[in-house]
């Protein structure tokens, strides 16, 4: 493949012209020698051949043969071949930001849908839709909160994501926004932790369902005494256990966002994934990100438009509700054919099957001597338990078995190097259950 | 285009009727035709105190979202609430039951405000 060239000798010489330098060298003159690049290093076109299996090598350095138990907020379930049909046909993939309504009123449709969907599994008013990741997407939920209460201190569960928790410090790290951590009490959420911090200056309490460790809660107190200080209740959430969890609208909750991976998107690493995010009616015009809404035209028949549109960076500038206006349209469509296929009756079965696989799992390997629950709260898919030994060395033991038994928490949670977390989709059979457990006997 | 006499006026199309040391705010006829249909108006909370300049309210139409900036400094003491449900108060009567809010303000920080006659030539001059 030939190298890449934006611009041909004359290009440059006209450009360099027109704003009056005589080389690159100079027009980059302002820039300090030691801020510059020595050299881009850019090797030599190659052929399309040696492109290929460059990349196939690369590729190949994929651990693509694991039984995989690794969850930590991604999850490996069933994506049907329905989904990829569909979402890789051109008019989907090719296709640019639905801002003309009068062309683009099936990618609207699609977007309405997957927000309808959000909206259905959340049981909130409005979705947007979709944002980067759930990260991303817990992070416009913080803002949205202080924007909302004029208050800037969030009250945050450390049973978040650490990914999240890292993200919403990152992001928000140039702002005046006040992070109080509440660490769990045996892996739950801890009542006396969020009572005592949540005050009149808090914007938002921030918790997750089920969180990092698997455990499933009811935060509805949570979620009132926060209403009664005058704060926002964010939760993030697992989509498929939605299906059979108490959800966010049902907690009172007034954001809700989550990593939507799990609705049909494969695992990679760095993504694309998805964000969504849907609230109460009374937060609509705080909520980043665009929204497709349903109208009628001049004749009355139904059609979509991108609504709430003035608040959105093309036409507010800097004065947008948010800046991030990329969203994952693509991954959002996915999660909507997932959606759609599942059913609702197909998503509280998915939900079912999930659970009952991990509490079959969760059997199995406490019967290992010297493995225990890590806590007797309820979980959905996923749990931790207790190791004799380190659970990372546990963990690179097991590879070698053809198991990726799942996430050492030491590596999030400090004090927790013999803990392990285990992720128990509906794809884990009962052979791979007990072979994995025989193994992880074996490794101990 | 309407512009009373009785009001003050700013660059940003605010305007401001002073009773003592209470003042009422709305948007000018001009800023309202210039929108287009508001569909939504954000007022500030009650209570809330601002300084002459600051961005105190939110107007948005079919077409954008317009900052509403303080004529004057001074804390905040009614909204009009019926916006919530009819914004379209601010298209059809701007200076009447279209205002957005009162306060409390101090006659000092009149200072700088144009008066009917001076707005009049200032919006004439930007067409």
């Amino acid at each position: 493949m030939s190298g890449y060239v934006p611009h041909t000798p004359d290009d440059i010489r006209e450009m360099l012209e027109a704003v009056g330098v005589a080389s690159i060298e100079d027009l980059f003159s302002v820039i300090p020698p030691a801020l510059r690049p020595r050299s881009f290093n850019l090797p030599e076109g190659k052929t399309e051949f040696e492109v290929t299996e460059y990349l196939a090598r690369l590729a190949r350095k994929n651990a693509t043969h694991l039984v995989n138990f690794v969850g930590g907020g991604f999850y490996d379930h069933f994506i049907p071949a329905a989904v990829d049909a569909i979402a890789s046909r051109a008019e989907w993939v090719t296709s640019y930001t639905p801002y003309q309504p009068e062309c683009s009123q099936g990618w609207l449709q699609a977007l309405y849908e997957y927000q309808t969907f959000i909206c259905e599994l959340t049981g909130m008013d409005v979705a947007n839709a979709s944002l980067y990741d759930g990260g991303t997407a817990l992070y416009e939920a913080s803002l949205m909160a202080i924007r909302a209460t004029g208050r800037n201190r969030i009250v945050m569960d450390s049973g978040v994501n650490l990914i999240y928790r890292t993200m919403l410090r990152t992001y928000t790290s140039n702002l005046s926004i006040e992070f109080v951590e509440v660490p769990v009490e045996g892996m739950r959420t801890s009542r006396d932790g969020f009572f005592s911090k949540i005050d009149d200056r808090t914007a938002a309490v921030i918790l997750q369902n089920p969180n990092f460790f698997g455990t499933v809660d009811d935060h509805t107190d949570i979620v009132e005494e926060a209403h009664r200080r005058g704060a926002l209740a964010i939760q993030s959430v697992y989509p498929v256990a939605l299906g059979m969890v108490k959800s966010p609208g049902e907690m009172g909750a007034d954001i809700a966002t989550g990593e939507g991976q799990s609705l049909g998107i494969p695992l990679s690493f760095g993504g694309p994934y998805l964000g969504f995010m849907a609230c109460r009616q009374e937060l609509v015009r705080q909520m980043p990100g665009r929204i497709a809404g349903a109208t009628v035209d001049r004749e009355g028949r139904r059609g979509f438009v991108l609504t709430l549109q003035t608040r959105e960076q093309h036409i507010r500038r800097e004065k947008a509700t948010s800046n991030i206006c990329s969203n994952e349209s693509l991954c959002a469509l996915r999660a909507a054919v997932f959606c759609a296929l599942m059913g609702a009756r197909g998503f509280a079965e998915l939900a079912q099957v999930n659970y009952h696989k991990a509490e079959f799992a969760k059997r199995v390997l406490t019967s290992i001597a010297g493995v225990s629950l890590a806590c007797d709260a309820p979980t959905f898919n996923e749990f931790a338990v207790r190791l004799p030994r380190n659970a990372d060395e546990v963990v690179y033991r097991m590879f070698d078995r053809t198991f990726a038994c799942g996430f050492p928490l030491g590596r999030f949670y400090r004090g927790m190097d013999n803990f392990l977390l285990v992720a128990v989709t509906e794809k884990r059979t009962r052979e791979e259950i007990l072979t994995m457990a025989s193994a992880l006997e074996a490794v101990l | 285009m309407e512009i009373p006499a009785d009001l003050k006026y700013t660059k940003e199309h605010e305007w401001m009727r002073r009773e003592k040391t209470r003042v009422v705010v709305g948007i000018t006829d001009y800023a309202q035709q210039s929108l287009g249909d508001i569909t939504f108006v954000q007022v500030p909370k009650v209570g809330s105190v601002f300084k002459k300049g600051d961005v105190c309210a939110t107007v948005e139409s079919v077409k954008a979202v317009s900052d509403v900036y303080a004529p004057a400094g001074g804390k905040v003491v009614e909204v009009n609430e019926q916006l919530a449900g009819q914004p379209e108060l601010v298209n059809r009567s701007p200076y009447g039951e279209g205002f957005l809010f009162a306060m409390e303000s101090d006659e000092k920080d009149d200072e700088g405000l144009m008066d009917a006659d001076a707005y009049r030539q200032y919006v004439e001059s930007l067409s």
